[in-house]
């Protein structure tokens, strides 16, 4: 067991399991994002619930920023190591005929993907952090009374630069999932007779999920 | 029909190699693609030229000899087919064809289009067998029953003919779709799981140190292996490989 | 020298137990000691490589491939024979020996079959046990199927690819000495010369084929698994690299080479397409069992086919001649490979060929798709009338037993089979002769042993389907590991043979000079250019219908031929890289000596027995008027010629052969 991330399977091992995290992450994101254009109420509460709990806090999100860490650190080096692995290039090379351009520029739909989280960190994440952490405030209230995440949320998505580069930043995460989700199954060992049946649903929640994100940023761009 | 042939040329392994063009004409369709190349070569000589070398051997599909990378595919444009049963009919008059040699780090080229493959020899020296001894002391071959369905899909991995097309077409040169059909082979029948848990272990460890990239699942190998090996032989030893990393 | 074949004395089916416990042994501990030059790695190589190290010998194995796994046994298709007899239906050890004798038309050595039958049961034990995946029954069991000319149901086979499946399981065998170091591997390296050292076998010159560079190998002994010669009519379903050279060198050194003539014409291969063919692709003889080979009865019908004015499917039933059924109605077209082949050649010769060169027949599935379908719908319980459906059923079967056949003749020739007829023509495919050995498969060089296609041992003038990887495994798993023991017994004080002796210096100048020669000779014509005209006399002259005019001239023409080569042949390059010119220039020089010989044999092999037929020997009268005649009175021998300097002073020795427990008939198909 010792080393197994000195092997390639090994190391493939871990990007998947990793992946598969993210991807249960990305599904509970979006439902609390969605809950917002339903009910800014039940946005409100699953919102304060998340942010105060002290097991989603101090045990989960932690657990999530090593996740988002270690995904991108080692898509880093194997890359890298892969590259090694082929030191000539072809002079044609036609990589269409044989398979997806998604599975062959994970590196690049994932790349953007960092820059993409990076700005909704200092967007989103860094300024929750700062009122709750460094300025102690946990209790998620405006000076109305009223929670403030839906307020914020809203206010967000007022800008039009924003919910553009929002919305591109999805559209590369569907990329990356179209071939991620079923490539993380493979990786971890799983093809069988389930398997057809899986790359379907990989292919809808490849779309789907980031089209809801989206669909929720306009929403609320084109609402308010 | 008439060609323009580029072609890489490289005297040795430490030459550093370039494209070059050679026109060629009188190509009949019926040919196949090596035979294309004999016709060049048999010019090249008459001219006083050094010949292209190439690896070939059996002209039938079936040694895994022959390799070549040809318009930006393994064993070229066909499906299910090696280099020597490409046939020129593919092609179109005035077309121009590119043809270089499979490219990877572990596979260094020798000369011109002839690379070195004797990373997958080593591999094979790793594991890829059953420790029996050839006394001829075994049992009745009919006392180890395998179920049709095991013993088909062991016989489909099988048939890989480790000519390196996966390991070409990969974006990373990675040659787990040869070293899967290797383990699934033995893996899927009961005479190989006495050993199972070391011969992963040994030749995905043997794969690693010979420079081979990380599978990325882009299915490119299973698509351009003429043998249509299938991905299921990578998640095949992706669990057997996790199984035996866990026992330890 | 007499020849001693040195039969053991005994019973037939005792022979080879009480020789086995006869011979001497060599102790494990002095094992170590001993070094084994194994040259080629096919079936036959490669098994005994992997065995002779597990018994604790260092081996040397050598191959001209890039690997082990290339050699040629590696496109066998059809299967492996075995008398296992788990079909139950009446299989022995005698019966296979028994068909294999009279399928080489009782020109083989008795022993030697029966030795073979007798361990052909362990072969299928052992490649089981080393994970090769054979085809099985829905029970688990292993299944068979029968093949050509015999009457039970013993061959193994792994689909379309048993050849191949078979020479990986002795690979892997081989890979896992070769993890341990007791074989140490040579890839890319070609033997150009056996040294002798005081009447023994006791090392290789070799060439590193990557670098050039001219190594010496020493051994106690030397075992040549190389293949056969059928290249030497630069058409045939032998790779591209298959070649003599070995054998012929062994021969040059002292090693009789017997038979040489009797080779083996495959009658279902693809034709040759135009003057560019490099090498023919063999379809299986399973084919046969569904197909119906015919030509057009009339000339005008010929003469549209090949205008492309008219369509095979398009000739009435009637206006066909299936002339194999006509011919054979016993047997039809599933008479031998011998047979079927002649049959094709005449018909051609007549000038009913239907392909644009004149030299193709059709063979036809049209009605076995008719009548799979039929069945098929009748067991569906769907409407047999239904032109249609009948035949997309039949197909469906059809597809399902010869589906990667079928596809590979689609690739090749670019037409759909399930529509039209296929087109085949013979081919060059195995050569039964080959280097002489005795019962232990040591040549008339002590120390030096021949196995698999290599040698002449056991397929007589006429090899069975499914009987080439038997003996190349027999020989390679179970044969030689023993007999090399009772040779090697003498030599565990012998230590290491030095490569500094002056017959490794003179075997590797030989070399040298040579290859100089060849390089610096800056002729006008290609080494292609040669090995043409070398398979153009062969076939015309020496191919399936010989008879003593043509072979006089082909002996005269093949002599001017090599002489031609050696003044006027040009290698490109240089001697000290890959030249794979200069590598084929060495070899095709070789052919041009063999092939003297080989019309040499066939001339003074004035009777027609097997793969070898002479014009001069037919029945003239009565119900077998025209078919091969055998002359058992003067031929009942094996010719074993030794190297007197040109190929045409070879000088015959005779191996009387024996027959004591097997009664000589004449074969008859009718």
């Amino acid at each position: 067991m010792s080393g197994i991330l000195n092997s390639s399977i090994g190391r493939k091992f871990a990007m998947a399991l990793s992946a598969l995290f993210l991807m249960i992450f990305l599904l509970q994101h979006f439902i609390i994002n969605f809950s917002s254009i339903i009910s800014a109420d039940a946005f409100n509460n699953l919102s304060h619930f998340m942010g105060t709990n002290w097991l989603i806090q101090y045990i989960m999100q932690p657990v999530l920023i090593f996740g988002v860490v270690f995904h991108f650190v080692m898509g880093f080096i194997l890359e890298i190591r892969n590259k090694g692995a082929r030191q000539i290039k072809y002079a044609k090379n036609n990589g269409a005929a044989n398979s997806s351009w998604m599975s062959r520029n994970m590196i690049y739909s994932g790349l953007f993907i960092l820059i993409f989280l990076v700005i909704h960190f200092i967007d989103f994440w860094i300024p929750e952090i700062n009122t709750k952490y460094i300025q102690g405030d946990m209790s998620g209230l405006l000076p109305s009374g009223e929670y403030r995440y839906y307020e914020e949320l809203v206010h967000k998505f007022q800008p039009l630069w924003r919910v553009a580069l929002y919305c591109l930043g999805f559209v590369f995460l569907a990329l990356h999932l179209l071939h991620g989700f079923m490539s993380a199954f493979q990786s971890v060992g799983a093809n069988n007779k389930y398997t057809r049946a899986l790359k379907g649903f990989g292919k809808a929640y490849a779309i789907v999920i980031p089209l809801g994100f989206i669909i929720i940023a306009l929403v609320h761009h084109f609402n308010h | 029909m008439n060609l323009t042939l580029k072609i890489w040329r490289q005297k040795n392994a430490n030459d550093k190699g370039k494209m070059v063009d050679y026109p060629i004409s009188g190509i009949e369709p019926d040919m196949s693609f090596l035979e294309m190349l004999d016709v060049l070569n048999e010019e090249l000589i008459n001219k006083g030229e050094e010949p292209v070398a190439f690896d070939h051997d059996c002209r039938e599909g079936i040694c895994g000899m022959c390799s070549l990378y040809i318009n930006g595919e393994a064993h070229g444009p066909d499906r299910g087919v090696t280099t020597c049963q490409l046939h020129m009919r593919m092609f179109n008059d005035g077309d121009t064809i590119y043809i270089e040699p499979f490219r990877a780090a572990a596979f260094p080229v020798v000369k011109d289009l002839v690379v070195d493959r004797s990373a997958f020899d080593r591999i094979q020296h790793a594991g890829g067998f059953v420790s029996v001894n050839t006394s001829g002391n075994t049992i009745d071959a009919n006392s180890i029953p395998v179920n049709k369905h095991d013993a088909d899909d062991a016989f489909d991995a099988a048939t890989c003919i480790g000519c390196g097309a996966c390991v070409a077409s990969c974006k990373n040169s990675s040659a787990m779709l040869f070293v899967g059909a290797k383990v699934s082979q033995f893996a899927l029948l009961p005479q190989g799981q006495v050993e199972a848990t070391d011969r992963v272990m040994n030749m995905v460890k043997q794969m690693d140190e010979e420079g081979f990239g990380n599978c990325t699942n882009t299915g490119a190998c299973e698509v351009e292996c003429p043998k249509g090996i299938s991905l299921e032989n990578i998640a095949r030893m992706n669990r057997e490989y996790l199984k035996a990393s866990f026992k330890g | 020298m007499a020849l001693d074949s040195k039969i053991p004395k005994g019973p037939l089916a005792d022979k080879w137990t009480n020789h086995k416990n006869n011979i001497n042994l060599v102790n494990p501990a002095n094992k170590r000691l001993i070094d084994v030059i194994v040259v080629g790695t096919g079936l036959a190589g490669g098994s005994a490589a992997a065995t002779l190290a597990e018994l604790g010998y260092n081996v040397k194995a050598f191959c001209f491939q890039d690997s082990p796994r290339r050699a040629h046994s590696i496109a066998a298709q059809g299967g492996i024979n075995a008398a296992k007899n788990y079909q139950g239906d009446g299989d022995s050890d005698y019966r296979l020996f028994y068909d294999t004798v009279k399928g080489g038309d009782y020109r083989s050595r008795e022993a030697n079959v029966y030795r073979l039958a007798e361990v052909s049961a362990n072969i299928i034990d052992q490649c089981v046990a080393q994970g090769v995946p054979f085809a099985r029954e829905y029970g688990g069991l292993l299944d068979n199927r029968s093949f050509g000319g015999v009457l039970v149901s013993r061959t193994f086979y792994a689909k379309g690819q048993t050849g191949q499946q078979l020479l990986l399981g002795a690979y892997s065998a081989m890979n896992r000495q070769i993890g341990r170091g007791k074989i140490k591997m040579y890839n890319r390296h070609e033997m150009l010369d056996v040294v002798v050292v005081d009447g023994k076998a006791r090392g290789i010159i070799a060439r590193n084929l990557v670098t050039g560079e001219i190594e010496r190998h020493s051994a106690h002994a030397v075992v040549l698994g190389t293949g056969g010669y059928g290249n030497v009519f630069f058409l045939s379903t032998n790779a591209m690299g298959s070649n003599v050279t070995a054998a012929w060198k062994a021969h040059k050194r002292g090693a009789y080479f017997a038979n040489p003539c009797y080779t083996q014409i495959h009658p279902t291969c693809i034709p040759v397409s135009g003057d560019h063919q490099s090498k023919l692709t063999l379809m299986s003889e399973s084919l046969r069992n569904d197909g119906r080979i015919w030509v057009p009865k009339h000339m005008e019908d010929v003469k549209a086919i090949r205008e492309g004015k008219l369509k095979p499917t398009e000739i009435a039933e009637e206006n066909r001649d299936y002339y194999l059924e006509r011919r054979y109605p016993a047997f039809g077209n599933l008479v031998p490979r011998d047979v079927a082949s002649r049959a094709a050649k005449e018909r051609c010769d007549a000038g009913y060929g239907v392909n644009k060169t004149g030299e193709a027949v059709y063979l036809d599935f049209a009605s076995a798709i008719q009548r799979y379908g039929k069945e098929q719908a009748h067991v569906k319980g769907l409407n047999e009338n239904d032109a249609a459906l009948v035949k997309k059923l039949g197909q469906e079967v059809i597809k399902n037993k010869y589906g990667n056949l079928f596809q590979m003749y689609e690739k090749i020739v670019d037409q759909n089979p399930y529509e039209t007829p296929m087109m085949i023509y013979p081919a060059v495919h195995y050569t039964m002769g080959g280097i002489w050995v005795d019962y232990n498969l040591m040549t008339t060089v002590p120390g030096l042993y021949a196995i698999g296609e290599a040698n002449f041992s056991d397929h007589g003038a006429n090899r069975l389907g499914a009987s080439a990887l038997m003996q190349g495994l027999a020989d390679g798993y179970f044969v030689l590991p023993y007999t090399i023991g009772d040779y090697l017994s003498n030599d565990i004080r012998t230590g290491p043979i030095s490569t500094e002796l002056p017959e490794f210096e003179q075997a590797e100048k030989n070399v040298r000079d040579r290859i100089e020669s060849l390089i610096n000779n800056n002729g006008t014509h290609s080494v292609d250019y040669f090995h043409k005209k070398l398979g153009k006399i062969m076939w015309n002259k020496v191919g399936m219908s010989r008879n003593a005019k043509g072979l006089s001239e082909a002996i005269e023409e093949i002599a001017a031929l090599r002489e031609e080569f050696w003044k006027d042949v040009k290698v490109p390059g240089t001697a000290d890289e890959f030249n794979e010119e200069l590598a084929k220039a060495g070899r095709v020089a070789d052919f041009l000596e063999l092939g003297e010989l080989f019309a040499k044999d066939a001339l003074h092999r004035n009777e027609s027995c097997g793969g070898h037929y002479r014009e001069e020997s037919v029945e003239e009268s009565g119900e077998q008027k025209g078919e091969a005649k055998r002359d058992d009175e003067n031929f009942k021998y094996v010719a074993a010629w030794e190297y007197k300097g040109e190929p045409k002073e070879a000088l015959l020795h005779k191996e009387n052969l024996v027959f004591e427990n097997i009664e000589l008939k004449q074969r008859s198909y009718k």
